[in-house]
């Protein structure tokens, strides 16, 4: 049997355990990122891997120090180095003496036939494709019911009279999720989670200000990554909005997928062409949330990331020309959370200031003062 | 009226694409202006306008354009994005007018002119045309410049691989100057090393703190990734399940895990690489391991430069490599 462990991307977990194991394997499910895991990429990557590679190698060394002996991962054609993180991780640990196998899954545009190879490698149960293709239909159902929790959670967190009530309710929502044996459980579960969190007491006078979060897909997805800023957010009274989920990146990668969401012709007039890894993404986003009345954005990059770095050196000019303040994080193993939380507080403190200077004068006009 | 200047930096394609482009710009009756070499100055310039986080190339680079930018009617920053048709040029390259444009104030108009083969086959036939259309160029005037400019280009690139430094072929093509005479026809040289890396690093003698010039110096002659041949270099291919995706870094890691294979042909491996280079930290790694799985036949350092890099430390680790591989060589003999 095949043990199969998987990158820790956020809440996903959860569903892949489940699909790996549903294929007739045993999962070697990954820990949460923590300071074994960090060293362990830290000690075996190169110095200027990004904080997702350190990452993911550390829980792969990780894992197979647990029994692992095949990792599933994803690919990528580039411009964005991630592309090339499942071969270079497989490189650097064969090295260190340990063989593993890797499945790296690109998309199933380029190469379909080589994409369907892969699966049958995963698929230790000898399903037929039939049976897959519901399995994933199924899984999927879940991890979009488990976006649409997690994006009430950023919604409710910030309104809470009781701190940390949100978070309670959130992980129990998870836990229905996960039990859930049929698409219908899940619609049930779904429900439920969006029912508990509807009666968590709300302060209706809370001042809240809304911030958007763009960058690279993984330290935005993954909690452990980014020190929990949204949690951090939520409990400073911050609405949260996150640009990607993995779900909607899914579907826009993914064949007949819908289009993105109109942030290409946002990040027309700074970015035309897309530069690898979510820039253009980052850029477009910001843009809308601008649009959208945000107060401002807060942008998640790994060390190193070039992409990001291009999207921050034009960030001043959104800023002047849209007038929304952009934070920017690039995150390494050296970030640490108290120098974080003094720079978050010292941006929300900013932006609820002019927040209210913007009701006064709207005020003021309106009265006709 | 006095003619109409395009200023073009001294840095990045510079060392790759700078004689055409200028052939090309002179036939359509412009004037190129070029900035001067790497200075500290313009490096400090450059710290103090790019992102602190951005590697040391973009910050020289934001140098360079600040050094051109008022004397100037137009800056030419092209956006390539594939050449080839099969790989793409780092992120750095694809954002760098866009880049520009956004960061530093009171800008000349940019000639942000996109260049991807990868979407269209005459990508850089239609970018030519556009180019001289935003110039208020007619179509003839504008193909027959971009012919003599791909002329120019491909004698350039013969003496390139025929190894003489973009320095030295420049000089040659633009200003009459003869070529210098080769080492071997001077017979001084005892080792052969290969300098790996990308030509805006190693053929800047600033950021390299003239490692090339200290390297030939100490008698070795300096073979770089620019002179390996592309049919060598296409037989790495299958070294990886897939190719690096970035041309400078593909051609750089080939020409690295050519050097390793044919273990004769050069006596040592010396990888050049900047503080904060995205790509480089996979090439470099590969290298490494490339190196150890080849049970260190051919010995291989890393050199990494940054804006702080100071001339008596990489002499120092200059000399201690020649110096090891130097005596490998007559232990072996």
């Amino acid at each position: 049997m095949k043990k199969v462990t998987f990158p820790h991307l956020g809440t996903s977990v959860v569903v892949f355990n489940d699909l790996v194991r549903d294929l007739g394997n045993e999962p070697v499910v990954p820990i949460r990122p923590n300071k074994k895991i960090l060293d362990l990429g830290v000690q075996y990557g190169p110095e200027f891997a990004c904080l997702p590679f350190k990452i993911l190698l550390g829980s792969y060394l990780e894992a197979v120090e647990r029994g692992a002996d095949t990792v599933v991962t994803s690919g990528g054609s580039g411009p964005c180095r991630a592309g090339h993180y499942g071969e270079v991780a497989q490189k650097i640990m064969a090295s260190a003496g340990k063989e593993l196998e890797f499945i790296v899954f690109d998309s199933i545009y380029q190469k379909p036939l080589e994409f369907i190879r892969k699966v049958n490698r995963l698929n230790s149960a000898k399903l037929s494709y039939w049976s897959i293709v519901q399995l994933v239909r199924f899984y999927w159902r879940k991890l979009q019911a488990l976006d649409r929790l997690e994006r009430t959670s950023h919604r409710m967190r910030p309104r809470e009279l009781k701190r940390g009530e949100t978070t309670q309710v959130f992980n129990q929502s998870i836990k229905w999720v996960q039990e859930s044996k049929t698409m219908g459980q899940i619609d049930e579960a779904e429900a439920a989670g969006l029912k508990a969190f509807d009666v968590i007491a709300q302060d209706p006078a809370a001042d809240v200000v809304k911030v958007g979060i763009v960058g690279e897909i993984y330290v935005v997805l993954e909690p452990a990554s980014n020190l929990e800023i949204e949690e951090t957010l939520g409990n400073m009274g911050v609405e949260v909005n996150r640009s990607i989920y993995l779900t909607g990146w899914t579907r826009e990668n993914a064949p007949g997928g819908k289009k993105a969401d109109g942030f290409e012709e946002a990040a027309k007039p700074y970015l035309p062409e897309p530069i690898g890894g979510h820039a253009q993404e980052s850029i477009g986003h910001t843009v809308m949330y601008a649009r959208d009345g945000y107060d401002g954005v807060i942008q998640l990059a790994p060390f190193t990331c070039i992409p990001e770095i291009v999207v921050k050196t034009i960030m001043p000019r959104i800023t002047r020309e849209h007038g929304i303040p952009v934070l920017t994080f690039f995150l390494d193993e050296q970030t640490g959370k108290a120098g974080m939380q003094t720079r978050l507080e010292a941006f929300i403190d900013m932006l609820r200031r002019k927040k209210r200077t913007r009701e006064e004068a709207t005020y003021a006009r309106v009265s006709g003062d | 009226m006095a003619k109409k200047t395009i200023g073009i930096p001294r840095a990045m394609f510079y060392y790759v694409y700078f004689p055409a482009w200028k052939t090309f710009f002179e036939r359509l009756g412009f004037g190129v202006v070029t900035s001067p070499k790497t200075t500290k100055e313009i490096l400090d310039a450059g710290v103090r306008e790019a992102l602190a986080e951005a590697c040391v190339p973009v910050k020289i680079y934001f140098g360079h354009v600040l050094a051109l930018k008022d004397k100037v009617d137009y800056l030419f920053v092209p956006r390539i994005i594939s050449i080839n048709g099969k790989t793409i040029y780092c992120p750095k390259f694809l954002g760098m007018a866009d880049m520009v444009k956004s960061a530093l104030p009171n800008m000349p108009t940019v000639l942000d002119v996109t260049v991807n083969k990868k979407r269209n086959k005459l990508s850089l036939f239609r970018g030519a045309m556009e180019l001289g259309r935003r110039l208020g160029k007619g179509p003839w005037a504008t193909f027959r410049a971009f012919l003599a400019g791909w002329k120019v280009h491909r004698k350039y690139d013969r003496l390139l691989k025929a190894g003489y430094t973009p320095d030295e072929a420049m000089d040659y093509m633009l200003h009459g100057k003869p070529l210098p005479v080769k080492q071997e026809e001077e017979g001084g040289e005892t080792l052969r090393l290969a300098l790996l890396g990308y030509p805006y690093t190693t053929h800047d003698s600033f950021i390299s703190v003239e490692a090339i010039q200290k390297l030939k110096s100490l008698g070795v002659k300096v073979i770089t990734a620019e002179m390996v041949s592309p049919s060598l270099l296409k037989r790495q291919a299958g070294k990886l399940v897939k190719g690096i995706f970035w041309t400078f870094s593909d051609i750089t890691s080939k020409a690295a895990f050519h050097f390793f294979e044919n273990a004769g042909e050069v006596d040592g491996i010396m990888h050049l690489t900047a503080f904060g280079c995205g790509p480089d930290f996979m090439v470099d790694k590969l290298m490494e391991i490339e190196a150890k799985k080849r049970g260190g036949k051919v010995p291989f350092m890393t050199l990494m430069i940054d804006e702080h890099t100071g001339e008596a430390g990489m002499l120092t680790r200059i000399e201690a490599f020649c110096e090891m591989v130097r005596r490998r060589k007559e232990a072996a003999v």
